[in-house]
């Protein structure tokens, strides 16, 4: 059985995506910025598309920015808020440890330029509390950026409460959506966001697609250079034929929202409590305030790489947070947040489920996983050792 | 696709000498939990002719970390102790049919690990040994030796 449970890298794009794509290579493949018939037909395609995501969000079609993926919209969404606030003398950003590396390289590159950052630690439940952003809120504070839901652990933030700490404040507030757009509900004035970054190939759309929601009066910086696209704000002819198919993805999805929820959630719960029985192992974040398809485990005495290599031979399709998996020598940076020793971390596993999964495959995913973990733990110097009593177990 | 050759897929799914030695003449044991790679080798070595009648591994690690140790048993197993310690880690990695850049270190790991096992079989039977053997603890940081 081939089973795809790496949702959260990508997903496949579905049938409705591929239909709305296809007519713009042939037929729809005018330059939007032409005058004549051909160029403004792809145009009104390109408005459409705005639209739809305007609906989606509870926002302004002039609020939507087309970009090349997530992370050029948090690139871009970070470079905006802060430059806003170097204008008004406000050079301090807070965000925290978990966030993606589009965010944390980009706040890394913003301490390099003059700004002071705040990471913001990860309590044991992987969810931020908007009484740590308050606390950490000072008069030089100009922006404020929070995940959506955490890409590794899947842990939802508390988005609206957060919003609130900000607004009251007078900050600005982005939150990086990339793994929460069409898998969960937003309404971008309700829950009081200033900047929102999404990625359509997260949600059965194509990638090379990002959407920045920014809110009317919030002055974008270029991050790429060049003609008047997007009110002049994102340089390069647009993607066409990836934008409508992103739009339809995202109309897909947000009608769908709560289907594809009740669908997915059992099957993630299933996955989780047949994992939990599993000795020494640890279910990463929050059991019930986590993303609907989102499933991590840390399995001791075992690292992460060996474990996705036997899960492809049987056919499964999952990522691990293990060093070596990442070519760097450090484990996954949400995990140590987390407080998951090295050790631990190393042997991560994560499971993300979609509404293309089939319940069957979770059986499988159940059925084929503890026994390779027992084969790679019996095979392990350190397991050994954990089971002699010579080494502490840490879970 | 294919991160790893055919060789490193085979020796990774299908280890050889896996497992523990209860008798063994030498343990090495390199690597540690936090970085993510511990290889334990044990050879069993005959007093007379000094050769390895007999190594095991076990490794905690990635799929190089694996197929690494189990081509590192295969390549001393009947042979002589001073021939074992020869064993580079290049000579791993070609008999692979080569690794990624980024998992050369697994195969540095695999010869230490025999080097290891040796330095414990030469201490356990008082055979002295030159500085060769004295200074790896599997940790390249802290050393600074090349390995091709």
């Amino acid at each position: 059985m081939n089973v795809y449970a790496d949702n959260a890298a990508t997903t496949a794009v579905s049938d409705a995506a591929v239909a709305a794509m296809l007519p713009c290579f042939q037929e729809f493949y005018g330059n939007p910025s032409s005058l004549y018939t051909t160029g403004q037909l792809a145009a009104e395609k390109l408005a459409a598309a705005r639209e739809v995501f305007a609906r989606g969000l509870n926002a302004q079609p002039r609020e939507i920015t087309f970009t090349s993926g997530g992370s050029e919209a948090d690139n871009q969404a970070l470079r905006s808020g802060a430059a806003m606030g170097a204008r008004k003398g406000k050079k301090h950003i807070i965000s925290t440890k978990f966030e993606h590396h589009a965010i944390l390289h980009t706040l890394q590159a913003l301490e390099k330029e003059g700004y002071e950052v705040t990471l913001l630690d990860i309590p044991p439940d992987g969810v931020v509390t908007a009484q740590q952003v308050r606390d950490a809120i000072r008069p030089d504070t100009c922006l404020v950026s929070i995940m959506f839901a955490n890409n590794e652990i899947g842990t939802v933030q508390p988005i609206g409460e957060i919003g609130d700490v900000c607004r009251e404040a007078g900050v600005l507030f982005h939150t990086d959506a990339v793994q929460a757009a069409g898998h969960l509900a937003i309404d971008v004035d309700a829950l009081h966001v200033d900047m929102l970054s999404m990625s359509a190939h997260k949600f059965h759309g194509p990638k090379g697609v990002g959407v920045l929601y920014a809110r009317r009066g919030i002055a974008l910086e270029n991050v790429i250079y060049g003609g008047a696209q997007e009110r002049g704000k994102r340089a390069g002819t647009e993607n066409v034929p990836g934008i409508c198919g992103a739009a339809a993805a995202f109309a897909e999805a947000c009608a769908n929202l709560e289907k594809n929820a009740a669908y997915v959630t059992p099957m993630r719960d299933k996955l989780i409590a047949g994992l939990s029985a599993i000795p020494h192992s640890i279910l990463n974040g929050d059991p019930v305030r986590r993303l609907p398809g989102n499933v991590n485990f840390c399995f001791e005495g075992i690292e992460g790489e060996s474990l996705l290599l036997l899960l492809d031979a049987k056919g499964i399709a999952a990522s691990s947070g293990s060093a070596c998996t990442s070519g760097s020598l450090d484990p996954s940076h949400v995990l140590l947040a987390l407080g998951r020793p090295h050790e631990v971390a190393h042997g991560s596993l994560r499971l993300s489920l979609s509404e293309y999964n089939k319940p069957e495959e979770v059986d499988y995913i159940l059925e084929v996983l503890p026994g390779i973990i027992q084969y790679l733990r019996d095979m392990s110097p350190v397991w050994d050792e954990l089971e002699k009593g010579q080494r502490p177990h840490l879970i | 696709m294919a991160l790893y050759s055919d060789k490193v897929m085979d020796h990774f799914q299908n280890p050889r000498n896996v497992g523990k030695m209860e008798d063994a003449d030498g343990i090495g044991e390199v690597g540690n939990a936090k970085c993510g790679d511990i290889m334990r080798m044990y050879i069993k070595v005959d007093p007379e002719t000094q050769v390895i009648t007999d190594v095991k591994f076990n490794t905690f690690g990635c799929g190089s970390a694996i197929a690494t140790s189990s081509m590192a048993t295969e390549l001393i197993k009947g042979k002589p102790v001073s021939e074992a310690l020869k064993l580079s880690n290049k000579a791993v990695v070609e008999a692979l049919d080569g690794l990624p850049a980024h998992k050369i270190h697994c195969s540095v790991l695999a010869e230490e690990a025999v080097r290891a096992a040796v330095k414990d079989y030469y201490d356990k039977n008082g055979i002295p040994y030159g500085d060769e053997l004295m200074a790896c603890d599997g940790h390249c940081e802290t050393c600074g030796h090349e390995h091709e």
